[in-house]
């Protein structure tokens, strides 16, 4: 596929190199609200609406931007971003907005949206930069989606809150949907990735590419890149 | 006091700020190899998240509040706690040598952690005045502290485990810390 055109920016940020699976960012908000389906499906539509207009933004400004102050630049324009999310989510979703809670201010150190102002926003023209956003926020929407499922069913016994398991006399198994159920459902699916060498185990991250460390490797969640392995 | 200390319980045992809460998840799995290390990271975080909340919330108070822009909160924070993470880089260099030297890579890093500023929010959103904002901040960096070391400790003597291909890496410290998690929860009945 050729490279830079939208449908390549999407198919890489949903599949190729989707921030979740493959690159292991933004692990916060993807164990914090993954409680239910829904819950998925909104913070995950809500960082792309973020990251798309930061990235949006932050690309035409490209040229603009000093170099040395480029980080804290970025940060303005996703804050900004994210203050108004959040008005706009209080005012007409309220619900969505008391689930996410404190999770929609802290989309500002989400490191997906910086990771990719840095990586390619900022390298990379207004259009390609649009759908680059918008691949990599859907990429982590069905990713968390997933997730969220996972948990509410085996938690809940629900699927996007209609009752599926209760017709049968399940009982839920409620530490699914606490804090513990999120680490063991994220390691039966990384470990599922690993048994099968997909995601970060067959790419084997190369810390020298900055497309997978912003910060890096000190900073990084990865504990799958060879990188990390001699240190 | 009393109530102080249940604050402080609270955020450093009952609500964990990564077992519960799932602030810091980068660097509780990315610097948890070696114990010292661990510790090295969590003096750092306990450093600027006690400073960070203390000044947030003096901002909050004092600028943000009587000028009514609160809905600048999350930008202002952000600008603040990577100015202050700057400022204490640059102060310790000079002043501290050595605590710079123990301390200097990690600084950097933590403007990027989610839980310093998962915690001037918090403080925000509970009301809490400048020293109850503060103790919160020590507080929950404290549980930062315990949790991250216990996972270093773990995963030290895990080193020359026989474990599955498909859990090493990655999976297998999610579990841990999935085992952790059910055990913090034995502290949700303390308060």
């Amino acid at each position: 596929m050729q490279k830079n055109t939208p449908a390549e920016r999407l198919y890489n940020g949903i599949i190729a190199e989707n921030p979740t699976f493959s690159l292991m960012l933004g692990m916060c908000p993807t164990l914090a609200v993954t409680t239910s389906g829904i819950n998925g499906i909104g913070m995950g539509l809500t960082t792309t609406v973020i990251l798309t207009a930061s990235n949006m933004l932050i690309s035409m400004l490209r040229k603009v931007i000093p170099d040395k102050v480029r980080v804290p630049a970025f940060i303005v324009v996703v804050a900004s971003f994210v203050t108004i999310v959040q008005f706009l989510l209080e005012g007409f979703i309220p619900s969505l907005n008391a689930a996410l809670g404190i999770y929609i201010p802290l989309i500002v150190v989400n490191c997906i949206i910086l990771g990719r102002a840095e990586s390619y926003a900022s390298k990379n023209k207004v259009i390609p930069s649009i759908f680059d956003g918008i691949g990599m926020g859907l990429g982590f929407t069905v990713s968390i989606t997933i997730l969220g499922l996972i948990r509410e069913f085996i938690g809940a016994g629900t699927l996007f809150n209609v009752d599926i398991l209760g017709g049968v006399g399940y009982e839920p198994v409620s530490i699914f949907i606490l804090a513990p159920g999120a680490f063991l459902v994220l390691a039966f699916l990384a470990a599922f990735l690993n048994k099968f060498n997909l995601g970060a185990a067959k790419r084997g991250i190369d810390p020298s590419n900055p497309t997978t460390c912003g910060e890096g490797c000190s900073s990084c969640g990865n504990i799958m890149c060879k990188g990390r392995s001699g240190k | 006091m009393k109530e102080l200390l249940i604050i402080a319980i609270g955020s450093a045992m009952v609500n964990n700020v990564v077992l519960s809460q799932f602030l810091g998840l980068c660097p509780f799995f990315g610097v948890s190899k070696k114990i010292d290390t661990a510790s090295g990271m969590s003096a750092a975080v306990i450093f600027v998240i006690t400073l960070s909340s203390f000044v947030a919330s003096l901002i909050y108070k004092f600028i943000l509040v009587p000028a009514d822009v609160t809905y600048l909160q999350t930008i202002v924070f952000i600008l603040v706690i990577a100015a202050l993470v700057q400022f204490v880089e640059m102060f310790l260099k000079k002043a501290m040598p050595p605590l710079y030297q123990s301390l200097g890579v990690y600084l950097p890093l933590i403007t990027t952690n989610c839980a310093v500023l998962g915690v001037a929010l918090t403080n925000v959103q509970k009301e809490y005045g400048v020293l109850t904002s503060t103790i919160n901040g020590l507080a929950t960096a404290l549980g930062f502290g315990v949790a991250i070391i216990i996972l270093a400790g773990l995963r030290e003597k895990m080193e020359t485990n026989d474990i599955p291909k498909a859990f090493q890496g990655f999976p297998h410290v999610l579990l841990t810390a999935c085992l952790m998690a059910i055990a913090f929860f034995g502290f949700s009945g303390m308060i």
